[in-house]
């Protein structure tokens, strides 16, 4: 059963095949199984996951069930769940049980959905390879030896592994469509402010978006279904009609114009990406789609622009974490400096400290405008650039990630190395679009790759709908790793 | 623009985050490529483009001005390092 | 102080907002509660928590802008201050920066018998911080945020002062209008209006400023007058020994009268302001603007003038009965209540039983006067009674102080009821009473034929004894009169 999609999963249970306790029973055995060698969950509650499925047996058996009530999923250890340890893969925070939950925990609970565990992560979201988290890698299921992405590294190497249906990312510059992409599964970053960041720990906050991880993409839709909507209690919330984002799986690609930036078709991609970014680009044209060249001049500047914002947002996001309300206290200091100091020097790992470094910088005295304002400008040019394209196209497709997954210490000695890992996606979280990244075909090794999907400002829909017919034609998307078929 | 150490440790000290000087040796020679990247950025003529703040160009959007949130103390202080008479402590404050 | 020096002060003023939850909030905002219990989860920063505008803090902050001539700015943008500081729990103060949401604007205040503008620079929204206690706590400080997120507008005037006493004028006058609009409650013990003096000195005729000391916290104007005055000599004795001012924050310290040193410039924060990416723009729409001016009341200036004008008062009383609104609508109510033909003696009636029973009483008592026992209305009634001769003027503080007393209510007409106290003004009983006075006097009416006025007072006491204080006084010289000539 483990194998079963989320849509699969919900038949079965309106079909009442299966109880909900029963399938969170197997994925809990699952995990206890797994989770050790793969180290995708940071912390899994038994009790309070078939509490939770008993709840959702319960309403089923009433007449009182959702789409998705019963249907277990993971949660990125980012969201706030009430009683459940959430440490955002961070040792500050390795001891923070949520006195609160999240609206997109809320949102799912809300319709009966069963919480699995908290997933592994790079530390504050910051990384691409899931390396920088305090509790240990999470190893990609295709290959031990590599990294599943990041920073929903542990979330994607679940859904990848079985241990989930589906499980909460976020995306602050790739975090839930590269990991996705490098583990073979499905992952999409709403439109900024489609789904509320309340409740979700803050790294950038004008970047950060919650977003499904699922294995089709007509998964993503009915995770989506539930997790987005308006909520008051961020201020950035959109507040728009509910709508159903599948409603336009069973549309024909015909006609549909791709648009193809020619800036991600350079040098930069390597030979077994593109050549699966090809064939994928190839099968939509099979399937009725138009390409379109389009291009996006400012795209190459994306990394440097992300790299002034994100870490300027996150060093002040990151300064509530100051050991005194909750969090890690060292154990000896001197003065109240002196606690601030090693407190915080304790409790952020180096990538963490590396950000917070060049975000304190970018915003001191006399640096602000030669490097904040600069890249706030072009980030404003990197928007108008898909503002322009989306004149021409309906959806812009390319790669996730310029590699298939990576081997642990590859990049991580580098920063830079490691930066440009976000290349393809960083752009869409400087504009706020909507994009996604589903399986098309694998590289050397075996290894997965990721298909891009870049939508217009609300066009998940239409995202999806791409997606779904791709995957009709398709198989890429049911392939498992080896090892973990059940 | 050239970081140098004492970049390093004058942000450092402003994030409040101890760092000694090995690892400030160490985070100067990383700083150095990043910022290496990040001066790519001044090659872009960017006058007259508006800075860009948000995803999204919307106004803000305003709260009723109503008491909604009950007291939480218990809860909010049982995750608390240090705590008395309902107090969160911290080495005295000098002002 | 010698002749030569010009003191130069600016002041920044910190009103607390008077609304019922806080500025990014809803807990409550009520002062003296347990510590720590009316902060929630966005007041103590929990991660993930997000801050969203209190609507009640923009109004209050447009009527002041309106009210002091300013100019409301559509868009202002909300910014992060950052710095670390146990009471500051995100490690950030929102505030307004480069964009305040009122600029501009101007004050009229009376500094003895001149007026004189002072400008405004501008007047922002921010959050509050939290309270550290320095009580013993085993050498540790206590840190309580029920005043974190607290709104406060943060009125800035140029350094148009020339004088403590100017200063003081200034910040009483706002504390009257900001109080009058209802935007504050004023209270300073509480610390909802406090005042940061920035003072300089320089040569009389000198075209530059000199270097500025910031005294931060005043909370009363007895401190502000007396720090200003101390840091002027300070800084007069100073650069009159050779040595130079530094830039620097001090503080006052009232017990032993002096301004002591907090922080150079050197050791200034570098707050690393930037546009606070989880509030967007705050737009104030021209049909917002109406609404709030509408309901804007007459403002205490134009009333003071319109007093002047309308009631020929002199620049003194109008000030007097205008130096908050609850004095001024107490006037209003008296002064309708009397109603009186002759618009002039009867607002100065008002205005002398104002400021000389009603406030000698409310004096005695250490009582505002909201919350007088004489009502507004009872006092005009009372005054009625005097106007049309139902009360001498002897009676009616008898009166008012049986009303103050709580007398029948303090109803005036119940009290001259019960106490018999109506005045006797009908003459052929006022004549009878004569009458038996000259009868029973023979000597006095000899003494006064003989040319001896005093003779005369004594009769007429004689007559007022006999009716017990009730008669006429006007009435019964008259009568006296004309019978003694006859």
């Amino acid at each position: 059963m483990s194998n079963a999609t989320v849509k699969e999963l919900s038949e079965l249970l309106a079909r009442k095949a299966c109880s909900s306790v029963e399938l969170s029973h197997d994925f809990i055995n699952k995990i206890n199984e797994l989770n050790n060698s793969l180290g995708c969950y940071i912390t899994v509650d038994a009790e309070r996951t078939l509490a939770q499925a008993k709840a959702a047996d319960a309403r089923r058996a009433a007449g009182d069930a959702g789409a998705l009530t019963g249907v277990p999923l993971a949660h990125k250890d980012i969201f706030c769940t009430k009683g459940w340890l959430t440490t955002c893969g961070s040792k500050m925070l390795g001891n923070f049980v949520a006195p609160y939950d999240a609206h997109v925990v809320e949102r799912c609970a809300a319709e009966g959905m069963v919480t699995l565990g908290k997933t592994n992560m790079d530390e504050f979201a910051m990384g691409s390879s899931n390396e920088t988290s305090h509790f240990g890698p999470v190893r990609n299921p295709w290959d031990p030896q590599r990294v599943p992405g990041g920073s929903s590294g542990g979330s994607a190497a679940a859904v990848a592994a079985r241990l989930a249906p589906a499980a909460t990312g976020t995306d602050t510059g790739g975090s839930i469509r590269q990991p996705a992409a490098l583990t073979g599964i499905c992952g999409l970053k709403p439109t900024y402010g489609l789904v509320s960041r309340y409740g979700m720990i803050a790294f950038a906050s004008s970047l950060d978006q919650a977003g499904p991880m699922a294995r089709t993409a007509e998964d993503l839709g009915l995770l989506l279904n539930v997790m987005a909507g308006h909520d008051a209690r961020d201020s950035t919330s959109l507040q728009r009609p509910a709508e159903d984002y599948n409603r336009d799986l069973a549309k024909p690609l015909k006609g549909l114009r791709i648009g193809l930036p020619k800036e991600f078709f350079g040098a930069g991609m390597s030979a077994d990406v593109q050549k699966a970014t090809d064939a994928a680009i190839a099968e939509c044209k099979k399937l009725g789609a138009v390409p379109v060249e389009v291009s996006l001049p400012n795209m190459g500047l994306s990394v440097p622009v992300y790299y002034v914002l994100a870490p300027a947002e996150a060093s002040s996001n990151l300064s509530r974490f100051d050991g005194v309300r909750y969090g890690h206290r060292a154990a000896e200091y001197g003065d109240l400096l002196d606690m601030y100091k090693r407190s915080r020097a304790e409790g952020f790992g180096a990538e963490v400290k590396r950000r917070i470094l060049i975000g304190t910088y970018v915003l001191s005295h006399g640096y602000y405008d030669a490097y904040y304002i600069r890249a706030q400008k072009l980030r404003r040019l990197i928007a108008r650039d898909f503002v322009e394209a989306f004149k021409t196209c309906d959806v812009i497709l390319g790669p996730t990630s310029p590699t298939t997954a990576f081997k642990f210490g590859e990049k991580s000695a580098d920063p830079v190395q490691m930066y440009l890992s976000d290349i393809y996606t960083i752009a869409v979280n400087l504009a706020g679009l909507p994009g996604m990244s589903i399986p098309c075909g694998f590289g050397d090794g075996g290894l997965p790759v990721g298909l891009q999907i870049i939508g217009n400002y609300f066009d998940e829909a239409r995202m999806l709908n791409v997606a779904h017919q791709y995957q009709l034609a398709t198989d890429w998307h049911r392939k498992a790793p080896g090892g973990v078929q059940s | 623009m050239a970081l140098n150490l004492d970049d390093v440790r004058r942000a450092a000290h402003l994030a409040r985050i101890a760092i000694d000087d090995a690892e400030a040796e160490a985070t100067l020679a990383q700083l150095t490529r990043v910022f290496g990247m990040i001066e790519e950025m001044q090659a872009v003529d960017v006058s007259g483009i508006k800075p860009m703040s948000h995803a999204q160009d919307l106004a803000l959007r305003l709260r009723e001005d109503k008491v909604t949130e009950p007291n939480q103390r218990e809860l909010f202080q049982s995750v608390a390092p240090e705590t008395d008479a309902g107090l969160y402590l911290v080495p005295k404050v000098i002002e | 102080m010698s002749a030569k020096w010009e003191v130069v002060i600016g002041l920044e003023t910190h009103a607390q907002l008077s609304t019922a939850s806080k500025i990014f909030s809803g807990a409550p905002t009520a002062f003296g509660a347990e510590p720590n219990t009316q902060a929630c989860g966005v007041d103590i920063a929990l991660p993930g928590v997000l801050p969203v505008l209190n609507t009640g803090a923009v109004e209050r902050a447009i009527r002041f802008g309106l009210a002091v001539g300013a100019k409301i700015n559509s868009p202002s943008i909300f910014a992060r201050k950052n710095y670390f500081y146990p009471d500051l729990p995100k490690g950030y103060q929102i505030s307004q920066y480069e964009k305040p949401i009122v600029e501009g604007g101007t004050l009229t205040i009376q500094v003895g018998e001149s007026e004189k503008t002072v400008r405004l620079t501008r007047a922002h929204l921010e959050e509050d911080a939290g309270k550290s206690l320095h009580e013993d706590f085993s050498g540790r400080s206590g840190i309580d945020l029920n005043r974190a997120g607290t709104p406060l507008l943060e009125i800035v005037s140029e350094p148009d002062m020339r004088s403590a006493e100017e200063a003081v004028a200034y910040a009483r006058t706002l504390h009257t209008l900001v109080r009058w609009i209802d935007v504050c409650d004023g209270n300073m013990q509480e610390g909802s209006f406090r005042c940061d003096a920035n003072v300089s000195v320089r040569l009389l005729g000198s075209k530059e400023f000199g270097t500025r000391r910031e005294i931060k916290n005043l909370n009363s104007f007895r401190f502000l007058q007396q720090a200003i005055d101390y840091e002027v000599q300070w800084q007069i004795s100073e650069i009159e020994d050779g040595r130079k001012i530094q830039q620097a924050t001090v503080l006052f310290d009232p017990d032993s009268g002096e301004t002591r040193m907090m922080r150079t410039k050197e050791d200034a924060h570098d707050y690393r302001y930037f546009p606070d990416p989880d509030l967007l723009p705050l737009e104030v729409s021209a049909e917002r603007l109406a609404a709030v001016r509408a309901a804007m009341p007459e403002l205490p200036e134009a009333r003071r003038s319109r007093y002047m004008k309308e009631y020929l008062l002199s620049s003194y009383d109008a000030s007097l009965i205008t130096q908050s609104r609850e004095w001024s609508e107490y006037f209003e109510l008296a002064f309708q209540v009397l109603n009186a033909d002759d618009k002039m003696v009867a607002a100065k009636h008002v205005v002398n039983w104002m400021s000389g029973e009603l406030a000698a009483y409310l004096n005695r008592q250490e009582i505002d006067i909201t919350r007088s026992v004489v009502s507004a209305p009872a006092l005009g009634m009372l005054l009625k009674r005097n106007a049309d001769g139902t009360l001498n003027n002897k009676m009616t503080k008898e009166v008012f102080a049986a009303m103050c007393a709580g007398e029948q209510g303090g109803d005036p007409d119940a009290i001259i009821a019960a106490r018999g106290l109506k005045q006797i003004s009908d003459s052929g009983e006022i004549e009878k009473i004569v009458d038996q006075v000259l009868a029973a006097n023979a000597q006095q009416v000899a003494d006064f034929r003989a040319g001896r006025e005093k003779a005369f007072n004594s009769l007429v006491g004689q007559a007022m004894k006999a009716t017990k204080g009730k008669a006429n006084p006007q009435q019964v010289n008259e009568i006296l009169r004309r019978k003694l000539s006859g």
